[in-house]
């Protein structure tokens, strides 16, 4: 006879039981952990390799690289200084929690680092999966156009920080900064925003210093 | 595509519930999908009739329930409709409300014998 069953299981559960499980074992090491978003060449890369040549002096930093295809991330980071591994996603555009407990069971940081994740670049697939991570910090370039928050509000509604990077490009582009960080308030009012460079090193202090502060593991 | 993950996750709750209550041929299978969840509805269809093929829900109706979306104003309280993030407080204009509803994604229900 045909019946009816209750489910109301959330279609996230697995990936976000995995979340809880990263979680618990970040908090129990010490790990501070970001979750890095963008589009494709917004400077997700550039960025870590800037920040670890900065303070790798100060705090051990471990690198999670997200990519459908190739390690040419991971090799870069390698190169920067910092202990990486590479998650190939294949035709998944975004990392899942299953995916980071694999890498970090493959990097095992020593306890009290920094880990920085390095999603797929995609401002869309990555904001629904819970990898466990402290904080989100989603990245937009001046190159990209000011509607990034407004296009993809899903993206930067569950992100904690936005930085907008290539500001050294400013005097050559039409953007009106002013009008993306109205854009980001709109999506979320509490929502930090700084402006770097990561290919400089302009404005990079107050990142650092974002880190530094939110993760507790080290002083600027 | 997020939506395909969100289909394969979908078949296999179904699968995994229908398993345990000893139902081999689903024929039903409701989800609850919010408004503000992020999922383009075609696209999640899309990957829900490929997901399905060979499984014991492949001919089964998906009946997808949307959920509208529900903000609190943070300034004068009053409780709206939110057609998407960005909504605005119809009474005194105050963007950015809290969401009350909207974000679901759930399995609500399967049936079959
Ligand atoms: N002018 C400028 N170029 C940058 C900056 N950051 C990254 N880039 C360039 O943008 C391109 C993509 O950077 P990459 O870090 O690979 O982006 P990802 O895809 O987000 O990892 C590269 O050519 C970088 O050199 C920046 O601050 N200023
Ligand atoms: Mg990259
Ligand atoms: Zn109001």
């Amino acid at each position: 006879m045909a019946k009816k069953i209750k489910v109301e299981s959330n279609i996230l559960k697995k990936n976000n039981l995995t979340a809880e499980e990263n979680k618990k074992y970040f908090r129990d090491h010490n790990l501070f952990v970001l979750n890095l978003v963008s589009s494709p060449g917004s400077g997700k890369t550039t960025l870590i390799e800037k920040t670890i040549e900065d303070l790798q002096n100060k705090i051990d930093i471990y690198v999670i690289e997200g990519d459908q295809q190739t390690s040419r991330d991971a090799e870069r980071i390698k190169k920067a200084g910092a202990e990486a591994v590479q998650i190939n996603t294949g035709k998944a555009c975004h990392l899942n929690a299953v995916n980071i407990k694999k890498a970090v069971d493959k990097l095992k940081p020593s306890n009290n680092s920094l880990v920085i994740i390095e999603n797929v670049g995609n401002l869309i697939c990555p904001s629904m999966f819970d990898l466990g991570e402290n904080l989100r910090v989603v990245i937009i370039s001046v190159t990209e156009g000011e509607d990034k928050p407004i296009k993809y509000p899903n993206m930067f509604h569950s992100s904690d920080l936005c930085l907008v990077n290539k500001i050294d490009l400013l005097p050559f582009v039409e953007y009106d900064i002013e009008q993306t960080l109205d854009y980001c308030r709109e999506v979320k009012r509490d929502l930090d925003i700084m402006k770097v460079a990561a290919i400089n090193g302009e404005g990079m202090q107050k990142w650092y210093k974002w880190i530094a502060d939110k993760s507790g593991l080290f002083k600027i | 595509m997020h939506e395909l993950s969100l289909a394969e996750n979908i078949v296999a709750i179904a699968e995994n519930y229908a398993d345990k209550h000893e139902i081999s041929f689903i024929s039903e299978v409701e989800i609850e999908v919010g408004m503000l969840a992020g999922v383009e509805i075609e696209a999640l269809e899309f990957a829900l009739n490929s997901a399905v093929v060979n499984t014991n829900l492949e001919s089964a109706n998906l009946k997808i329930i949307y959920i509208s979306g529900l903000g609190k104003c943070l300034s004068c309280g009053l409780t709206f409709n939110m057609d998407t993030l960005q909504s605005r407080c119809p009474d005194c204009n105050d963007f950015n409300p809290k969401v009350l509803q909207g974000k679901e994604l759930r399995v609500k229900s399967i049936s079959g014998e």
